[in-house]
């Protein structure tokens, strides 16, 4: 077989292979929400996270690649938008590539293999939404905002920056997305949880919280083991190549920041609430990863340490601070994707350095050093101007979402099912037929 | 003494040991139950068929008072659990012959105590 052939061919499997593994994420997802959720809202839950993956198909397919990764304008994409028809000679890349999507033309995969990769991305982003909204939100409802935020939310935000939108541009650099994807599913959850309001009996007439017991720690853990194992596709794969060093590298950054913050966040948890509560951990695992997601490709491991640690401490904190604010977020989606997506962000600008990207062989022309790395605030700036722009256009956008969609079908459920519980209410059914759960929430 | 027996809705639980703890009413045993009065049920359907469910989970209180405490107990009870709606639950009181504490052998009014 000939070189580039052989290329080709292990560029596909690597680039599907990691593919699957954030497919493989949806599992994580369903898991933690329905594990840190109560009993008789568990069948709500896992239809959510289930369904929301066939609509992300469907939106992305149908409009949101197009507008994502279509040539066009400094915001969206115009050509080539509607079902991935538009021209494309891929796997052919580089100065060789003739077509519309050429915003990713500098890997050398089949169409369908960079349409996969990016579909599992966009879905991951809707499916952070389900989590913070839950056990309130109408089913209905809730699948319509999924179908706009894959169709029109998350690709145009995902132009800006990977898309060869006018962030890209300006020289922000967000590898595997912890703006694209997590700010931008965090962003969108904050709008819903501000319009929907807290669960019934969260906070006491005093502003006082009170605790909401997950139903199943087992389902939790199990559920961010899976993440933690799916980040291992969402990362390195996000190569989009079989590119050795590269893959190695980040590996094992993206591990070492996952494992520095759920160390932090055992402790912070340990010292802030007297005893080490393993759904901080579980938060502070994930807030590591999504810190590390956008700088995995231009940081060292020793400062992918420090990004981890950071992390695990960020999302203690802000797991208390959303608690005072009295913004109900049942399984601590805003202080994991929304808070560590903008530190993941600026982290870029913080501990960026052009020769471990060098070394590693990652696309990064444009990309300045650090802050810490003697870069100066270049680089620190580029990143947060991407984030607060993402920030503006999602939220505010979002926010006239949810409200239209409240105005024409509604939001939230009735008190009396929020009560008895959404499996009932919303499908009809429970989830532990045949057993006895103790009723009194 | 006094045996009272409520069931009420298993939201309004923490309503009603607030209210009967004002009332310094401490001691309280609590259990899940199904149970159908006049509240209609509500539809099950699995795999597409349909099921009227009329057992409705409700919780149950059992209080042990000396006689000077029934009617705090009943009144807290009430208090908490009332929402005015169809399901709000029943309250029973029945003569109590005897209670003994195990571990002191106190029997009548202080064992309740």
């Amino acid at each position: 077989m000939e070189p580039a052939a052989l290329r080709v061919m292990l560029d596909t499997f690597w680039v599907l292979l990691t593919g699957f593994l954030v497919f493989f994420m949806n599992l994580g997802f369903a898991m933690v929400e329905s594990g840190l959720c109560r009993v008789k809202n568990t069948v709500n839950i896992l239809a959510k996270n289930f369904v929301v993956f066939a609509v992300s198909s469907l939106a992305y397919y149908f409009l949101g690649f197009g507008l994502m990764y279509g040539d066009g304008n400094a915001l969206f994409g115009t050509q080539g938008l509607l079902a991935v028809v538009g021209q494309d000679n891929s796997p052919e890349a580089g100065a060789a590539y003739r077509g519309v999507y050429s915003a990713l033309s500098w890997t050398g995969v089949p169409l369908w293999a960079k349409f996969f990769f990016q579909l599992v991305f966009c879905g991951t982003a809707a499916t952070i939404v389900s989590g913070a909204v839950a056990e309130r939100i109408r089913f209905a409802s809730f699948i319509v905002f999924s179908f706009l935020i894959c169709t029109l939310i998350y690709p145009v935000a995902g132009h800006w920056i990977w898309g060869g939108g006018w962030l890209a541009q300006l020289g922000m650099f967000d590898f595997a997305g912890s703006t694209v994807v997590h700010s931008v599913g965090g962003w969108a959850a904050l709008a819903g949880i501000l319009l929907l309001g807290p669960r019934i009996g969260k906070y006491r007439p005093d502003g006082l919280a009170k605790p909401i017991y997950g139903h199943n720690l087992s389902l939790a853990t199990l559920g961010v083991f899976v993440l933690w194992f799916g980040w291992f596709g969402f990362n390195p794969g996000s190569t989009m190549a079989l590119n050795a060093p590269a893959i190695a590298h980040i590996a094992v950054v993206t591990n070492m920041s996952a494992a520095a913050a759920a160390a932090t966040a055992t402790l912070a948890s340990w010292l802030l609430a007297g005893k080490p509560d393993l759904s901080m951990i579980l938060n502070g695992c994930l807030a590591g990863l999504v810190a590390i997601t956008a700088p995995c490709a231009f940081v060292s491991v020793p400062s992918s340490l420090a990004i981890g640690a950071a992390a695990g401490l960020l999302v203690v904190l802000a797991v208390m601070g959303f608690d005072r604010l009295r913004i109900d977020d049942p399984v601590g989606a805003l202080s994991v994707h929304l808070c560590n997506g903008l530190f993941g962000t600026l982290a870029v600008g913080l501990f960026a350095e052009k020769r471990i990207a060098a070394a590693i062989g990652t696309d990064a022309a444009g990309l300045a050093d650090g802050l810490l790395f003697g870069g100066g605030l270049r680089q620190l700036g580029a990143q947060a101007l991407g984030a607060a722009a993402v920030a503006g256009f999602v939220f505010s956008v979002s926010l006239a979402l949810w409200a239209l969609i409240r105005a024409v079908m509604g939001l939230r459920v009735s008190r009396s099912e929020e009560i008895m519980g959404l499996d009932i209410g919303e499908h009809g059914m429970e989830a532990y037929s045949g057993f006895q759960t103790f009723t009194n929430t | 003494m006094k045996l009272v027996i409520a069931y009420i809705q298993p939201h309004k639980l923490p309503d009603v040991k607030q209210e009967l703890y004002r009332r310094e009413i401490y001691k309280i045993s609590v259990t899940n139950a199904l149970g159908c009065g006049q509240q209609k049920g509500y539809h099950e359907s699995y795999r597409g068929v349909d099921e009227e469910v009329n057992l409705l989970k409700k919780v149950r209180l059992e209080i042990a008072v000396n006689d000077a405490y029934v009617q705090p107990t009943v009144e807290g009870i009430i208090r908490g659990a009332r929402t005015g709606e169809i399901g709000d639950g029943k309250i029973f009181i029945l003569p109590l012959e005897e209670c003994i504490r195990i571990r002191t052998g106190d029997t009548g009014g202080p064992a309740i105590g």
